[in-house]
This record gives C-alpha cells, sequence and structure tokens, in this order.
C-alpha cells in the first residue's frame, strides 16, 4: 500500500502542476498544446543544470560530507532554473499568439515540434549519446529523503504515515503541492485571478474596464510555461532518474486530458490527476504492486498482458472525456487571437 | 501593371511566404550550428561551416575526398533515397492537409501510420506467396492497410462528431493506444525476424515473403537507392485528393463544414456524418503512406514501437502547413522535407553535428507557418514599396542558389497555386 500511493503521487504531483500550468494559460485564453513539448525542455534543461553543477568540486564535497539539506537546496535551485527557462521557451508561443495572432494549434505543435528536436540535438552533443544523465550517482543518492537521510536507523518503523509520506520521498513532491495550493488560490481569490480569468471569457468586457488584455495573457502563458518547465524536471527527477532523452511519455499531452477533465478547477484537477497517477503507476510497475500486503501480487498474476496496462491511461482518458464532456465547459474566449478593434 | 498584380496575387504571396518560412528555418538550423561551432571545444569553425554547407546542399554531397574536405556532384543515391523517403511524407501530408480543410487539426497521422504499418505487414508477411500472386498480396495489403487507417482516424471523428471532444485530445491518445497495440500484437505475432541474429526487434522485410512495391524504372534512374514505384502512386493520391476536395460536391460539402459547420448543416448538409468521413480519409491516406513505406521491400519496422512514434506522421504536419494545404503543393514540400531527412543524413555520417538539427529546422518552419497570414500581410506591403522603386526584383532569387530542391519546388508550384 505505502509503495502503491507513493508511486501514485510520484505520477499524479508532474501531471497535477501541469494541468495547473494548462489552466492558468486557458484562463488567460490561450490553449497551451505545447505543454509536452515545454515540459521535454524544462527536463532537459534541469538535468543539464545538474550535471553542469556535478563538475563543481563545491558541489561534489556537499555530497561527499552528506549535507542532504544543501543538496535539497540544490534541487530546488535546479527546480527553479528549469521554470525560469520553461517560462523562456513558452514565449516563443505568447509571442506567436498575442502579438502576431497566430493559430494556437499550429503554434503549440510546433514548440512540441521543436522541443525534442533541440534537446536530442545538444544531448547528442554533450553526452554522444541519445539520454543526458546525472555526471555522478543518481537521483535516489543525490536527492531523495531517506530515513538514512534524517539520520535514523534503516530499522526503525515510522509508522504508515511516516513510511509513506516521509522515508524515500522526493521534496520536489511537496513543494509541487504546495505551489498548486498558492497558485490555485492566487486564481480564485485575488485581484490579479479574477482579471486573468476575465480576460479568458470576455477580454472585450475586460479590455473596457482597463485590463491590459495582452499582459494579462502574457502573464497567464508565461506561469504556464514555468509550471510546465518545473514540472518537466520534476518528472524526470522522480520517475526517469533524473535523466532527459527528448520525451515525457505523453505526459503533457495527459495533463490536458486531465485539465479538461477536471473542468477547468484546481481542486477537481488534484483529484483526477491522483485518479491519473493510479492507472500510470498501474502502467509502469504492475508487477510490483501488493495492493494489501499479503505478499501476493494480484495484477502480475491475473495475467493481463503488460501492454493492456501500458494502454491502460489512454483509454480510460478517451472514456472518461466521453462521459464528460457533456458538462465540461472551456472559458469561452480561449484559442481566440484578441483583437482591439473587434466588438 | 501586369507585373503589379501578379505580386499582389494570393498566389505569389503564398509561395513566397513559404519561401520565406524556409529560408528563415535554415537559417536557424545554421545559426545553432554556429554557435555550437563556436562554444564547443572540440569543434572548430571549419567543422561548422561544413554543417551549414551540408544543410542546405546536403542533396549533392558525395562525401569527403583522401584530404577530408567535402566533394560535391549529382548523387543518384541521395536523389533516389529522397523520392522513396517522399511517397509516405506526401500521403500523410495529404491526410493533415486535407483534415485542415475540413477544420481538423489530424494530429492522429501517427497512430494511423501505425495501424497502417501493422495491418499491411501483417497482410503481406500472412498471405502464402506459394499459391497466391505477390501482386496480388501487395493489393491486398496495401488497401488491407489503408483501410484499418481509415477504420482507426475515424474513431477520433466519431468522437468530435458525436461527443463534441476536441479531436487533437482524442487524437492523441488514439496515437498511444495504437503504439501499444501495435507493440502488443506484433509481440504475440510469428513476423519477428528471427532468422538474423543481427536484426532484434525487427519484422522480416517483406520479400521474405516475396513482396515488393514494383520499381517501374526507376531504379535505372537513380542507382543505388530505395527508389520504387511508391512516389509516383504518392504523387496519384495527391492529384485525386486534389481533384476530390476541389473539384466535386463531395468535397465542397467537406469544406464548408470546416468552414463553419453550423451554416453548412444549415444549407442541408450532414455535418456529423462529414466530420467522421473527413478523418477517415484522413486516416486512410496516413496508412497508405505506411503501406507505401513498408511495402518497398527493402525497409524493417522495428516492432517494439510503444515508447516512441514514427516521425513521418508527425511531419505530415509540416509537410502540410508549409504547402498551405494545397494538394499540388504537398508533393513538393514533401520532397523538400525529404531532402533534408538527406541532409540531415549526411551531416551525421559528415560532420561532429547530428540529423536532429534538419527536425529544429522543420520545428521553426511550422511555426511560422502557425501566423504565416501574418507574413503574407508583409509580403505584400512589401510588394507595394518595391513598386514604387524602379526594380521589381521580389523574384524569390536567393532561394534557388541556396535550396535547389525546395526553392525549385516552391517556385513551380506558383502556377498551381494561382
Amino acid at each position: 500500500m505505502t509503495f502503491l500511493i507513493q508511486q501514485t503521487l510520484i505520477y499524479a504531483v508532474p501531471l497535477m502542476i501541469v494541468a495547473l500550468a494548462g489552466v492558468f494559460a486557458e484562463r488567460s485564453g490561450i490553449i497551451n498544446l505545447a505543454l509536452e513539448g515545454i515540459m521535454v525542455f524544462g527536463a532537459f534543461i534541469g538535468v543539464w543544470f545538474v550535471r553542469i553543477l556535478q563538475t563543481s568540486d563545491a558541489i561534489l564535497s556537499l555530497k561527499q560530507s552528506g549535507n542532504w539539506v544543501a543538496l535539497q537546496g540544490v534541487e530546488l535551485l535546479t527546480m527553479l532554473v528549469a521554470a525560469a527557462f520553461g517560462a523562456l521557451f513558452s514565449l516563443l508561443l505568447s509571442f506567436a499568439s498575442i502579438n502576431l495572432r497566430a493559430d494556437q494549434t499550429i503554434g503549440g505543435t510546433a514548440l512540441n515540434l521543436m522541443a525534442p528536436a533541440l534537446v536530442l540535438f545538444f544531448i547528442r552533443i554533450i553526452a554522444n549519446q541519445n539520454t543526458l544523465q546525472m555526471l555522478t550517482g543518481d537521483a535516489a543518492s543525490w536527492f531523495m529523503i531517506k530515513k538514512s537521510t534524517l539520520g535514523i536507523d534503516k530499522n526503525t518503523d515510522l509508522g504508515f504515515f511516516g513510511e509513506t509520506f516521509v522515508n524515500k520521498v522526493y521534496l520536489a513532491t511537496y513543494v509541487c503541492i504546495l505551489l498548486f495550493i498558492i497558485l490555485s488560490i492566487l486564481l480564485y481569490k485575488t485581484r490579479f485571478g479574477l482579471r486573468l480569468r476575465a480576460c479568458g471569457e470576455n477580454p472585450q468586457a475586460a479590455d473596457s474596464l482597463g485590463i491590459n488584455v495582452y499582459k494579462m495573457r502574457y502573464a497567464g502563458t508565461t506561469i504556464s510555461g514555468a509550471l510546465a518547465g518545473m514540472g518537466g524536471f520534476v518528472y524526470a527527477l522522480t520517475t526517469a532518474n533524473c535523466a532527459s532523452n527528448g520525451d515525457v511519455a505523453g505526459f503533457g499531452f495527459l495533463a490536458l486530458a486531465v485539465m479538461i477533465f477536471g473542468n477547468w478547477k484546481p481542486v477537481n484537477i488534484a483529484a483526477s490527476s491522483l485518479l491519473f497517477g493510479l492507472f500510470k503507476c498501474i502502467a509502469a510497475s504492475y508487477a510490483s504492486i501488493d495492493i494489501n500486503g499479503d505478499g501476493v501480487y494480484m495484477l502480475a498474476e491475473i495475467g493481463i498482458s503488460a501492454h493492456l496496462y501500458r494502454m491502460l491511461p489512454y483509454i480510460v482518458t478517451l472514456l472518461v472525456l466521453a462521459f464528460t464532456s457533456k458538462s465540461s465547459r472551456a472559458p469561452k474566449a480561449e484559442g481566440i487571437p484578441y483583437d482591439k478593434g473587434q466588438r | 501593371m501586369k507585373k503589379e498584380h501578379f505580386l499582389q496575387s494570393e498566389g505569389f504571396k503564398t509561395v513566397a511566404a513559404s519561401v520565406l518560412s524556409i529560408l528563415i528555418g535554415l537559417a536557424v538550423g545554421s545559426i545553432v550550428i554556429l554557435i555550437v561551432g563556436l562554444t564547443s571545444p572540440n569543434l572548430s569553425l571549419s567543422s561548422a561551416w561544413d554543417g551549414i554547407r551540408i544543410v542546405f546542399g546536403g542533396l549533392f554531397s558525395t562525401g569527403r575526398d583522401a584530404s577530408g574536405t567535402l566533394t560535391w556532384g549529382f548523387n543518384p543515391t541521395n536523389i533516389g533515397n529522397m523520392l522513396f523517403r517522399a511517397a509516405p511524407l506526401i500521403m500523410t501530408g495529404l491526410s493533415v492537409g486535407m483534415a485542415y480543410k475540413t477544420g481538423l487539426f489530424n494530429i492522429g497521422a501517427p497512430g494511423q501510420y501505425l495501424i497502417g504499418t501493422l495491418v499491411s505487414l501483417s497482410i503481406a508477411l500472412g498471405l502464402p506467396s506459394e499459391t497466391m500472386s505477390t501482386t496480388l498480396i501487395w493489393l491486398l495489403a496495401f488497401l488491407g492497410g489503408t483501410l484499418a487507417g481509415a477504420i482507426w482516424g475515424a474513431i477520433p471523428g466519431l468522437f468530435k462528431a458525436l461527443l463534441n471532444i476536441n479531436e487533437v485530445l482524442a487524437c492523441i491518445m488514439t496515437n498511444w493506444i495504437a503504439a501499444n497495440l501495435v507493440t502488443w500484437l506484433f509481440d504475440i505475432s510469428n513476423f519477428k525476424n528471427v532468422t538474423e541474429s543481427t536484426k532484434t526487434g525487427y519484422i522480416y522485410k517483406t520479400t521474405y515473403n516475396g513482396v515488393a512495391t514494383a520499381k517501374m524504372g526507376l531504379d535505372k534512374l537513380f542507382p543505388n537507392s530505395q527508389v520504387n514505384g511508391g512516389i509516383l502512386i504518392a504523387i496519384v493520391f495527391a492529384v485525386a485528393v486534389y481533384v476530390m476536395m476541389s473539384k466535386t460536391t463531395f468535397g465542397y460539402q467537406l469544406k464548408a463544414c470546416g468552414a463553419n459547420r453550423h451554416a453548412a448543416r444549415y444549407a442541408g448538409i450532414a455535418d456529423k456524418r462529414n466530420i467522421v468521413i473527413s478523418m477517415a480519409i484522413a486516416g486512410g491516406l496516413s496508412a497508405a503512406g505506411a503501406s507505401l513505406y513498408y511495402l518497398s521491400g527493402n525497409t524493417e519496422f522495428f516492432w517494439s514501437t510503444y515508447q516512441s512514434l514514427p516521425a513521418i506522421g508527425f511531419n505530415g504536419i509540416p509537410v502540410a502547413m508549409l504547402a498551405s494545404c494545397n494538394p499540388i503543393g504537398i508533393i513538393f514540400t514533401a520532397l523538400f522535407m525529404s531532402m533534408l531527412d538527406i541532409s540531415g543524413l549526411q551531416l551525421t555520417n559528415l560532420t561532429a553535428y547530428n540529423e536532429y538539427i534538419t527536425n529544429v529546422i522543420i520545428a521553426v518552419i511550422v511555426y511560422l507557418s502557425a501566423f504565416s497570414l501574418v507574413i503574407k500581410m508583409w509580403i505584400g506591403k512589401l510588394g507595394k514599396k518595391k513598386d514604387d522603386g524602379a526594380d521589381a526584383n521580389a523574384e524569390p532569387a536567393p532561394a534557388a542558389a541556396s535550396a535547389p530542391a525546395g526553392a525549385q519546388a516552391e517556385t513551380e508550384k506558383g502556377g498551381d497555386a494561382k
């Protein structure tokens, strides 16, 4: 059970934060189809940054002396860097769709094509192979919080709660959850959030009340890019052992589905990302999931092909979309370039 | 006066915008190479210069001579391979372009392509060539693959028509379902190549069963290359799609649905049926592209594909966008894209750079095509200014020198677009 919850969280949290990234863009009126590409880019920047840090002796000595607080700082710093570059990359989309009134679907697709191409081009040049990994060690030994990092003996039982949420976890997971809550409040309980949402519903009315629609849309997509870039690195750190290979297995698109399923509302999104996280977790590690702790690996023993488990998240997405499409309500003005002269 | 009219014509602006997008794309690629060449300690400036030259003219590269300098000339292998790779690109380009004209963004081309691969390879390898004519098997495999792709493509169409689910999302989900499904079915099939021990993970070539696309004499023209009749078949398809979309009532109805679904319904057009049909046709076109590629007899399919989607499917998007979704234009833009592909391979083989730079170039081109309307407007203004001056030298002359096949294709396309 502990394993199941931890694995589900690991998949659910990047989905959740990237789905929120989608909400920020769409609430401001821009369809951010580029989430996948920005995630790929953020993951690459994060891993590269970690690699660069690992060339410095100061950082290496931190690891050797077991200064885990500082290492968590390194992790947070890397998340920030990935977010900054994600935001920068998303400017390509905002510029095209806000200033040049481009077709946002094609613009987003272009970024989705660009990110893996650029990333693979550089990975080949940097590492001479198709995957960029950490220079030394792995994600677990550098960044994972374990009993031993906290100075607790390996054999102490922390109880169900402790074992699940304190042992073998990443700080990034909790930072993302915290950010999710803060940003949801920002979007719903502040003046800025209200204005941003107005631009996605009725930009003409918003403009007539003195809100700068262009600025608000830039803000929406930039926050979106930052979150997606960070989400990409968190994904790479927690599920791919801090490696980047120009691919995040369709997570950006799954996040879009989570967003639509969650009806563009944070609470629903949190719930649906947990559901999707569960399916992703089953797909990735069904063979080692022991649901009730009796040593029977039920999912592996039913004899269903691994391929079916891997297909499941996508089939479920389609079905869920089919059942919820009637009640779904997208921001009214999303995807429509704002034209001041239009009534 | 007549010349001014030409410069202001919609066709010229479209072609000029495409040529401009290509040039900017190539320039961005060159800049990236230059930056990497200048900043990387183990790459020199001359290697960057080699890389840039191959990006522009890789089609005519013939390797390096004894002293290590790049040599250039007519290279029939490269040109034949370019034609071979263009065939599936034309088909996926037609798939995306045709759907786009009916108001649907078919990002599901990779999945449809995979389903086409699955069915046509299974038929081509599964039917007994001892008792059946191989030509018949080829035909059945091609038609079977196309039909399967059409059914697969209709799924997102149904979701869109009946449940109003965004076709982009539905297509992406069906893409990944297809990737897993194809891996699964090949995994339990007996088409996995087990006779050649160096070929783990590949499906048998169709020549294993004696099935291969007819060469139609093209191999005499371009010896030592993979070229076959597929390119001619693809061109026939392009013309057929052009006729269907532009000259028939059926095509007009499909386009009317794309322009305004509600108005089309008001005019008595069955909008829901048309959405499903155009997605089905799009799916069939993509899958037919896969059949052309894998039935050629000299290509192998890596069957464990559940973690990645075929690039040819996605590249249908830039091919279609660059041609403004004009079926005849798609022939030329597909040729340009496959030329870039060849340049990318040359880049990997001959320099320290790799083929991914050509994907960057393609992405830049797609990005520019997202606001092609704005670019066309700029060109329109430029054209007017030029007329005030003495000489209207707005012909895209530099393009002809720098990007031979592509630029020429674009100017030829101008004739059609008018």
